[in-house]
């Protein structure tokens, strides 16, 4: 299964969730906001989101802006 | 003076907000902050980076000043809704400065897309400060739409142009129910003293301090430019007068 996770495609073994599309990019536990296809999903909900072939993934975090 | 700037029922006793982009590095922005005296400062939104050290998000927590996440580099409604959903979500914050800008030369609200996104922001909850044009009808719909407080440019973001029209930051104070926070164009402290003394109810910047010589001295002026603002605008100035009026008794 391919997923392309920030712009970057990424090539999955079996099932993926969306947190560990997470855990490719952070270990962080909080300041971290993830979509799939656009959509956000609740850090709650990582774990029991599960990606399909062709998911776009982003995981967002805070930078120095503004 | 116990005078704060209220924001949606918060309290803040600065009235001047930081934005956190163009520090040379993360300790040189920490100083900075600290000598603004700020207790609500903006950062962006962006693609998790796994080799970026340190986190603006640590440093500011740590200094006990609330983040307030932006909508910078938003083209559309539906890019600046969705990073707003983002960072909602990842700093646990309902509170966004909504940025809808046009183009990348000017850097200019897009006042089409900004109502359409503060309109569609308030609907799902958010506290929604929206940086504006300095156009007095587009602050006013701003505010029937729901926002929390207008923030006006005072000229192009980064310019250091200072307020290019006085007369219509003057006439959105007027009217406005919110507060007014001059958002962009500040050079330095004067431009932030002038901000305050129009009515502003605070200043919004981060060039004219984070790419400043001296970031943590200008840091401090500002700090001072706008209480010094804030104090001359509720004393109430001296009407200008076109010949002189001796202050000395002209008797005796």
């Amino acid at each position: 299964m391919k997923v392309v996770i920030n712009g970057e495609p990424h090539q999955a073994a079996g099932a993926m969730s969306l947190a560990q599309a997470v855990a490719v990019l952070t270990r962080a536990e909080s300041g971290v906001a993830a979509a799939v296809n656009g959509d956000v999903v609740r850090r709650a909900a990582w774990h029991t989101t599960q990606l399909a072939d062709g998911d776009e993934v982003e995981v967002m975090t805070a930078v120095q802006g503004g | 003076m116990d005078d704060p700037l209220l924001i949606a029922g918060e309290k803040f006793s600065s009235r001047l907000i930081m934005g956190t982009g163009g520090a040379p590095s993360l300790a040189v922005l920490d100083r900075a902050l600290a000598a603004s005296g700020t207790e609500l400062t903006t950062v962006a939104m962006r693609r998790v980076d796994p080799a970026a050290a340190g986190s603006v998000l640590d440093l500011l927590a740590d200094r006990g000043i609330r983040v307030l996440p932006n909508t910078a580099g938003c083209f559309t409604a539906t890019e600046a809704v969705r990073v707003a959903r983002l960072a909602r979500e990842a700093l646990g914050t309902s509170w966004v400065k909504l940025e809808v800008i046009a183009d990348e030369r000017t850097l200019l609200p897009d006042p089409v897309e900004l109502l359409t996104a503060a309109d569609q922001l308030v609907a799902d909850g958010f506290t929604v400060l929206p940086y504006t044009s300095d156009d007095p009808v587009l602050a006013r719909r701003l505010e029937q739409a729901g926002c929390a407080a207008v923030m006006p440019l005072g000229s192009p973001i980064g310019s250091g142009l200072g307020i290019r029209n006085q007369h219509n930051i003057e006439l959105i104070v007027e009217s406005a129910g919110v507060p007014v926070i001059l958002d962009a164009g500040i050079g330095t402290a004067s431009d932030a003293a002038i901000a305050m003394e129009l009515g502003c109810a605070g200043v919004l910047l981060a060039t004219s301090v984070t790419r400043a010589r001296s970031p943590e001295l200008m840091a401090e002026s500002m700090r001072l430019a706008v209480t010094a603002g804030r104090l001359a605008f509720l004393a109430g100035r001296v009407p200008r007068r076109r010949y002189a009026l001796a202050s000395s008794p002209p008797a005796g």
